[in-house]
């Protein structure tokens, strides 16, 4: 039972952390601020979500487990709205970059 | 391993901080900072020092630094001109020394180093609360607290008194307008039931746990300050009178217990042995409110408007 936990961990959390590389990867190599907002976004809420379902079977116990979720769950609240906050003053500045 | 490269990129960040010459970035730097530290406060186990310096630190002082920074952004481009080399390698030279005071007296400690920790820890079932974080702010070193919540009062005062005689008694802050169907305005009506949740939980959990009055008031602040800038709410006129007594509610009932203490206890500040944790409990409580009105208001800024509009 233990071993199946770890495999879940040790499946899920790299997994995160490559989505997490790839989103950073993008915000330094992509030219402007909307593609920049777009690889970070997707890439850290989902890095974020398979951090959170690694960690899940090495809770002790449910309480923390809904902890845990809560978290990403607030995550992805801010994220979504601090991109498209983001998103907006770079359009209405015109920039664009 | 993960602790060096902690604290390379602290330091890395710290200079970078100092050295970047537009305010903007310094403060976004500082803000990141302030993040990493509480990263650090962590790793040392001081989780109630983390959850302040990340709710303080990276949280609410970033944004009244934010708030400067935007307003200094116009007389930033006028002034160009640099401070001469000889002040700028004085302010280092001084800087400089300073650290190497602190790391003087943080590295060279007397051998065995003075701590009182052992006797905190004997005396930890004496007020019914086992953080020992919280026995000490409140119970063994509760006159330090009682002053640092006055310093809040007098930090709100000062702030006031900037502000202009035709808007004294008035609104703090400019009125904030946002897209009622937008999607700060969603944030604002989402976040803060759950916000305030979480800013009693931390108080309440405080007792037992790392939390207290000043993290869950800090969280309460910043629920206030979303709804302020999504447009939902405007600021208190600062003349009303719930407001003023909101201010002085947690150092207040604090004096007042401890000058209970005089008349029914051995001295200022002794809480009576059997309601010890009710009377620290409604002293956070009250401090809780006090802590939250305060912060929300320090961020607010000074009086700009008279209270009509």
């Amino acid at each position: 039972m233990s071993v199946a936990r770890d495999i879940i961990t040790v499946a899920a959390v790299p997994a995160g952390v490559f989505f997490f590389f790839a989103g950073t990867v993008g915000l330094l190599r992509f030219p402007d601020t909307l593609t920049r907002l777009h690889a970070l976004s997707k890439a850290d809420n989902l890095g974020l979500g398979f951090v959170v379902l690694g960690l899940l079977p090495q809770t002790g116990g449910l309480r923390d487990g809904l902890k845990l979720i809560s978290i990403w769950m607030f995550v992805l609240l801010a994220g979504a709205t601090v991109s498209q906050l983001i998103a907006r003053a770079a359009r209405q500045s015109g920039s664009g970059r | 391993m993960f602790e060096i490269a902690l604290a390379v990129v602290v330091l890395g960040l710290a200079i970078w901080t100092i050295a970047v010459p537009d305010t903007y970035s310094a403060t976004v730097g500082f803000i990141a900072y302030g993040l990493l530290v509480a990263l650090i406060w962590v790793r040392l186990d001081a989780v109630d020092v983390a959850l302040t310096e990340a709710a303080i630190g990276g949280g609410l002082g970033g944004v009244v630094l934010l708030g400067a920074a935007a307003r200094l952004r116009g007389t930033e481009a006028m002034t160009n001109e640099r401070p001469s080399l000889t002040v700028r390698l004085s302010a280092a030279a001084l800087s400089a020394s300073i650290a190497a005071a602190l790391a003087v007296a943080i590295l060279l400690p007397p051998n065995p180093a003075p701590t009182l920790a052992p006797e905190v820890v004997s005396n930890a079932g004496a007020t019914g609360m086992a953080n020992p974080v919280t026995n000490v702010l409140m119970a063994f070193r509760a006159m330090d607290t009682m002053l640092e919540k006055v310093v809040l009062l007098l930090a709100i005062v000062g702030v006031w008194s900037l502000a202009s005689d035709q808007a004294w008694g008035g609104r703090p802050g400019p009125r904030h307008q946002a897209d009622p169907n937008g999607v700060l305005a969603f944030l604002a009506r989402l976040l803060p039931p759950a916000g305030i949740v979480v800013g009693i939980y931390i108080l309440w959990t405080g007792a037992d746990h790392p939390g207290g009055a000043f993290q869950g008031g800090a969280v309460l602040a910043s629920m206030w300050l979303l709804v302020i800038m999504a447009g939902l709410m405007d600021t208190p006129p600062v003349r009303s009178r719930w407001l003023r007594l909101v201010l002085v509610a947690g150092p207040g009932l604090f004096l007042v217990v401890g000058l209970g203490g005089i008349c029914f206890g051995s001295a200022f500040l002794a809480y009576p042995a059997a309601f010890a944790k009710p009377l620290i409990l409604s002293i956070e409580a009250a401090m809780l409110l006090t802590i939250a009105t305060t912060l929300g208001l320090l961020l607010a800024g000074a009086p700009e408007r008279s209270a009509e509009r």
